[in-house]
């Protein structure tokens, strides 16, 4: 019997394998490489093991003693692998600049030497007199760190191991970070107002005056986000077709500023993701019994009455879920603001994605994208709760 | 779950690994990516379709904007995906150190000393000299600018910048506009009050810069009118003007100019396709063909002294060109470039 139940039950399992799968190998696995970037800080320590072992001790005065010298020439003698090597220096030059060139001289001095041991850095680079090479070199050797998650949000542990917030002009993420949410709540509201009256409207049509509404906004969908943008590129320009026209009909004398601006990101993101927010609202729309209306008018209520009590409410979930959407999918768009925004239009994507290919700094894109997702996870169990207890009875 | 469940799962598994392993291992066909625009327009026309036509197999040819971690990317995903790239000298000397790139087979290439010492590296060979330059368009302009303190002149020239997007050019740049000789722009860069220095002079111009980020919007920002001066790579602005017919100009004092290089990534399935490829668009007969289109330098020193003397003049490599303007100090941006990329994001941002 007891069998019988399990043979079932991992029959079932099977059938739902692929899923599971899937989501191991498309959502887990790639939220855990993330997670791990973020944290992971082994790229010195694996190729300077014995380095690693001797400056611990160092208190970060001067240089470190001769011992820990002799370890690190021997350990950059021993290692043989360039890409594991070629990490840790990129972690150290992000932690010190000039480390790049400083090694770059150093390694093949010491690969060079027939007698290792008798390497001398400071005859090889005087920069090895630096004391912050060696801070940089030291503070690299444990093998979890919170420098990138710290600097996703502007802060940094100063010389003695506090959390300090970092200088105004050195970085700006926490900045950039409300201005994603600014301009996705922006666009939300934008499409909101577009695509509730568009979506009761093409609920109320029948027959092809429907179909065409309908096709109007699927339509875009099918064409590359790329395209749409680049679309939108040539409308606003100040020799575009929206400034041509007013000045030609006389309303303005010189072009309006549509582009490379807020303006021009929230127009175009607008008419992008207005999809989003119309097929949602919709649906629940065409799900209301028409008579609801005529009964509220049979009541006394006056068409605005009806609407605002009983049409506006019960399609208040579509208008939720549609603003979710919406608001979701702005937050990590990129491409838009960076062909039609200005400088202080860029979005956090555009950080995440130059730190990724741009310095291959993965650590620190991998901590601004667990930001991000962390707000994201907020904002959604916000929406949750919210949009429970605001539902009405019978929608 | 029961053994045999267990056994389908990773059969299944393996199924789906060994299945994406095959796509990626079969023969891909040679990739060779490039900067994009009218330059790889040229590229196709003079190396890409002669070199398959002449090895009788397609070649697929794609366009990046640059950046290491993309370079980075494909190499720890194990097979990349493609095969020859077009680098900067700062992805090459990262690149190369790094392991990222395969080493030259040098005899094929004709020997180091074919090419200017600059040119040459164990990971790449030189494939343009070329130059960012301030770029204006002649038809618009009744008075030409003529160094970037007048890019920097919004009364005298009221309108927008184009400027390339991050801290590399623009800081050389602005130094230069705050009269820093060309010569000692990079010693004023390495100081602290010299980076300042140069941000400082930005912010003047900050409300009126439009950013670019690949090689091919600058020439739609001029042709639009929507700047009314950019930096912009040289040869791109003789390209269009022998294409379109614009007369768009370059500003030659104070220029920075920079070698690319053809590289071949790391585990390449197509290493030997690729290392004859870079041979052939080297060969002088071939890369002299390539002025004739576009404006930019040769570094194999055979195909520069055959340059025509009327196509000579546009060079980055003319003497009377070079005469002003700047190396491009790969060193310093690459010990550099993450630091002032966060400071720049930071002063974009505010």
């Amino acid at each position: 019997m007891k069998a019988a139940i399990l043979r079932e039950r991992s029959g079932a399992l099977l059938l739902v394998s692929p899923v599971l799968v899937f989501m191991a190998v498309f959502f887990l696995w790639p939220l855990w490489a993330m997670v791990t970037a973020a944290f992971v800080d082994d790229a010195v320590s694996k190729v300077l093991p014995r380095t690693a072992a001797i400056i611990v001790s160092w208190d970060g005065q001067g240089i470190p003693s001769e011992a820990a010298q002799k370890a690190f020439v021997q350990d950059l003698t021993a290692a043989t692998d360039e890409q594991a090597l070629g990490e840790a220096v990129r972690r150290l030059n992000s932690a010190a600049s000039g480390f790049r060139t400083l090694l770059g001289r150093t390694i093949p001095a010491v690969k060079a030497a027939s007698e290792p041991a008798q390497v001398d850095l400071l005859t090889v680079d005087p920069r090895w007199k630096d004391t912050r090479f060696w801070v940089a070199l030291k503070e690299a050797m444990p093998p979890y760190t919170d420098r990138n998650i710290l600097a996703a949000v502007d802060m940094k542990r100063d010389g003695s191991g506090s959390i300090v917030l970092e200088g105004a002009d050195a970085s700006a993420h926490r900045l950039i970070m409300l201005r994603t949410l600014l301009v996705a709540a922006m666009v939300t509201i934008a499409c909101a107002a577009i695509g509730l009256p568009y979506a009761m409207l093409a609920a109320s049509l029948t027959g092809w005056k429907r179909s065409v509404l309908l096709l109007a906004v699927v339509l875009p969908l099918w064409t590359s986000l790329l395209v749409r943008t680049a679309a939108w590129f040539i409308l606003l320009q100040n020799e575009g077709l929206i400034n041509r026209a007013l000045q030609a009909i006389g309303l303005i004398d010189s072009p309006l500023p549509l582009i490379f601006n807020r303006l021009g990101v929230v127009i175009a993101m607008t008419h992008v993701l207005l999809p989003f927010m119309v097929l949602p609202i919709y649906s629940v729309i065409l799900g209301i019994p028409g008579n609801l209306m005529s009964a509220a008018q049979s009541m006394g209520a006056g068409p605005v009455r009806a609407f605002w009590r009983v049409l506006l409410p019960l399609s208040l979930p579509g208008l939720l879920s549609g603003s979710l959407l919406v608001f979701m999918v702005a937050i990590g768009y990129y491409i838009t603001p960076a062909l039609l925004g200005g400088a202080n239009d860029q979005m956090i994507s555009s950080v995440i994605a130059f730190y990724a290919t741009g310095t291959a700094n993965w650590g620190l894109a991998g901590a601004l994208g667990l930001i991000l997702l962390v707000v994201t996870t907020m904002l959604y169990t916000i929406y949750g709760r919210f949009s429970t207890s605001s539902r009405l009875p019978g929608a | 779950m029961t053994l045999a469940n267990k056994l389908t799962l990773v059969g299944c598994l393996t199924a789906l690994v060994a299945g994406a392993a095959v796509t990626s291992a079969q023969a891909r066909d040679l990739t060779i990516v490039s900067w994009g625009g009218n330059y790889q327009d040229a590229q196709k026309k003079i190396y890409f379709e002669p070199f398959a036509k002449k090895t009788g197999k397609p070649v697929l040819d794609e366009t990046w904007d640059g950046g290491i971690g993309v370079i980075a990317a494909k190499i720890k995903a194990g097979v990349p995906n493609w095969d020859v790239v077009q680098v900067e000298s700062e992805e090459l000397a990262l690149g190369c150190a790094d392991g990222y790139y395969e080493k030259l087979d040098w005899s094929k290439l004709g020997g180091k000393d074919a090419y200017l010492p600059a040119a040459v590296s164990d990971c790449g060979v030189g494939a343009i000299v070329w130059t960012t330059a301030l770029s204006y368009d002649a038809n618009r302009l009744k008075e030409a600018p003529q160094s970037w303190a007048d890019f920097w002149d919004t009364k005298k020239f009221p309108g927008k910048r184009g400027f390339r997007r991050g801290p590399k050019y623009a800081l050389e740049f602005a130094l230069m506009a705050d009269g820093v000789p060309p010569a000692d722009v990079y010693k004023v860069l390495s100081t602290s009050e010299g980076v300042d220095r140069a941000f400082k002079k930005l912010d003047e111009l900050k409300p009126n810069i439009v950013w670019w980020e690949s090689g091919a919007q600058p020439l739609q920002l001029l042709a639009s009118g929507e700047v009314v001066m950019t930096t912009a790579y040289n040869g791109r602005i003789s390209g269009i003007n022998k294409t379109e017919g614009k007369n768009f100009k370059v500003v030659w004092p104070g220029s920075l100019y920079a070698i690319d290089s053809w590289v071949i990534m790391k585990g390449s399935p197509n290493k030997d396709a690729a290392m004859d490829f870079i041979a052939f668009a080297n060969v002088p007969e071939n890369q002299v063909k390539l002025p004739e289109y576009i404006a930019y330098g040769l570094p194999n020193k055979a195909a520069a002294a055959a340059v025509p003397a009327n196509l000579q003049k546009d060079l980055p490599t003319a003497p009377d060109n070079l005469a002003g303007a700047v190396p491009l100090d790969a060193d310093f941006w690459i010990d550099n470039i993450e630091e002032l990329n966060k400071r720049f994001n930071a002063w974009l941002a505010k």
